[in-house]
């Protein structure tokens, strides 16, 4: 978390606190309405002159509104601290090093983010080596070429007394294995230039769907109160859709985009945002209320805009063979970029339980180790035939933990098992790469 | 303990590496390069030390090492497994199939004769 973050939501929180329009707010500080949204959303940093004059049109202290950052400062300095196990005297004085050294505290937090996201990154790229045999044959192949040329040209450098028999024979074998390493790594470079070109090989149409959502934060304002028939708006989005390229990427987004243009309608986004007031987040209330699937309004509170939510919040929907369909993310909830999932998520407990709602405080591995609030529940995915199987489908809504939820009788589950450094688990299905070895 | 070393290695050139400096630590190095034929080859060798090698042609180092240690006359031969995947998964499944040590390739040539000398014991 850092310091921009909490600074623009608490503006926004103020302001509505106040009933005070956006549009206002940005004409009396002199900036549009536009880049106040980004600040309230925490995607543009703020500061000095600015961060002064929006405190002062909210009636509070600049300080006030930064406070929260503070916090967050110190939590995750206390994290990076923790990440390297330090201890004692020099994490209790914490505090003190962020008050005078702010530019370096909040360097050493920044450094602590970007390395979370290049360890993400190993993990990923890790994945990808293990299943591609044609990468891993052609690291093999320049690997082996290395270790002979290390071990060859150590002994040429370390032994004084070698023949000159043995020492020609390992010229040679240099000479030879030079080019089996040029010939390799340039083999090497052509397969991932290949790859990174080839889109179709990097991209699934779910990953396609995905991007078009994630880019619109997940909310699609056109399809809330369409001034036109649902189907029009939802054929003009699709055909204007940049992040989607295949046809069955538009074929999965026009499904998508079906699906939302219903939930929107039966869930209208002020009366929910009313019955909210009252029931709270709990999807089984909500359904009773509105008379619908609590599936329904698991998704639609999962696509509702942020600043609805008592924080940020992720969905899962996986079909009946347990294959995820609908991937929305959480900071500190990884859903598996391929394979499948943890079979420990409560989403799948409910695949096995159909109609049974069930309702989890779950804990993910990390440093630190993060918990959630899940609502899963299984429903037929179509209504009822005699003449065709029945087919469930699966709906995981992920919330914030619960205040006063006692985090140490959460069920510890993981992100996939590839990544999941959980030693004792029934449920693993392969070696984790995270693992220390021997 | 004798000083026999069977090397199952498919990379001639490593092989003569490792060969060239075992060899002059007074160690006698056979080497065998197909994964097919390799337990056929250490019975009937029976090495003081194997290093193997795990991806070999015709049949993986894992699968010789499991072969290794089911049979009651070499269920407590030394292994070194060498791979050129230093994957953390390799070094669990080798471990879990009973080698005595691991090593990644690239490795130094120190450190392949340090590992003999320590699995061979005194």
């Amino acid at each position: 978390m850092s310091r921009k973050q909490l600074t623009g939501t608490r503006i926004r929180e103020r302001r509505l606190d106040q009933g005070v329009r956006q549009a206002d707010l940005a004409r009396t500080v002199g900036i549009s309405p536009a880049y106040l949204n980004l600040i309230e959303h925490n995607r543009r940093r703020i500061g000095g002159k600015l961060l002064v004059d929006l405190a002062r049109q909210l009636g509070i202290e600049a300080s006030a509104l930064t406070e929260g950052a503070e916090t967050a400062l110190l939590g995750a300095l206390r994290d990076a601290a923790q990440d390297h196990k330090m201890a004692g005297k020099e994490l209790d004085r914490t505090e003190d090093f962020a008050d005078r050294f702010p530019g370096w505290a909040q360097l050493v937090a920044d450094l602590r983010g970007q390395v979370q996201g290049l360890e993400r990154t190993v993990e990923i790229l890790s994945d990808r080596l293990a299943r591609d045999p044609n990468l891993s044959a052609s690291l093999h192949e320049v690997l082996s070429a290395a270790t002979a040329i290390r071990s060859t040209a150590a002994i040429l450098a370390d032994t004084d007394d070698i023949g000159a028999d043995w020492q020609a024979r390992f010229h040679r074998n240099l000479r030879e294995d030079s080019s089996r390493l040029a010939e390799g790594a340039e083999a090497l470079v052509r397969y991932l230039e290949e790859s990174a070109d080839d889109t179709s090989h990097q991209t699934q149409p779910m990953e396609e769907a995905e991007a078009y959502f994630r880019t619109r934060d997940w909310h699609i304002a056109a399809l809330e109160t369409p001034s036109e028939p649902a189907e029009q708006v939802i054929e003009h989005l699709v055909e204007t859709a940049e992040e989607v390229h295949s046809v069955a990427g538009r074929d999965l987004l026009r499904r998508e985009l079906v699906q939302y243009s219903r939930d929107a309608a039966r869930l209208p986004l002020e009366p929910l945002l009313a019955a909210m007031s009252e029931h709270g987040t709990d999807p089984a209330e909500l359904a009773v209320r509105f008379g619908c699937s609590p599936a329904r309004v698991m998704r639609r509170l999962a696509l509702l805009p942020e600043q609805h939510m008592p924080g940020p919040v992720g969905l899962v929907v996986c079909d009946g063979a347990g294959t995820l369909i609908f991937r929305k993310p959480v900071a500190g909830f990884e859903l598996p970029p391929f394979g499948g999932a943890c079979p420990i998520w409560p989403l799948f407990q409910a695949l096995a339980r159909p109609m049974a709602p069930i309702r989890t405080v779950v804990e993910l591995p990390g440093r630190p180790a993060h918990s959630f609030l899940t609502y899963a529940i299984s429903q037929p995915q179509a209504r009822p035939r005699f003449d065709r199987p029945e087919i469930f489908q699966a709906t995981m809504l992920i919330l914030p933990p619960p205040p006063g939820a006692d985090l140490k009788q959460a069920r510890r589950i993981g992100s996939h098992c590839r990544i999941c450094p959980r030693g004792e688990c029934d449920a693993r299905r392969e070696l984790s790469i995270l693992s220390d070895g021997f | 303990m004798g000083r026999d070393v069977l090397l199952i290695e498919d990379e001639p050139n490593i092989i003569e590496a490792i060969r060239f400096i075992l060899s002059r630590d007074g160690w006698t190095v056979r080497s065998h390069s197909d994964g097919t034929t390799a337990v056929d080859k250490l019975n009937a060798l029976r090495p003081d030390v194997v290093i193997l090698d795990v991806m070999l042609p015709g049949r993986s180092g894992f699968d010789i090492l499991r072969d290794i240690r089911s049979a009651t006359e070499t269920n407590g031969l030394p292994v070194l497994m060498l791979t050129a995947k230093g994957q953390a998964r390799d070094r669990e499944m080798a471990e879990s199939l009973g080698a005595t040590r691991f090593m990644t390739k690239p490795f130094s040539n120190s450190d392949v004769l340090t590992a003999v000398r320590d699995m061979a014991g005194p």
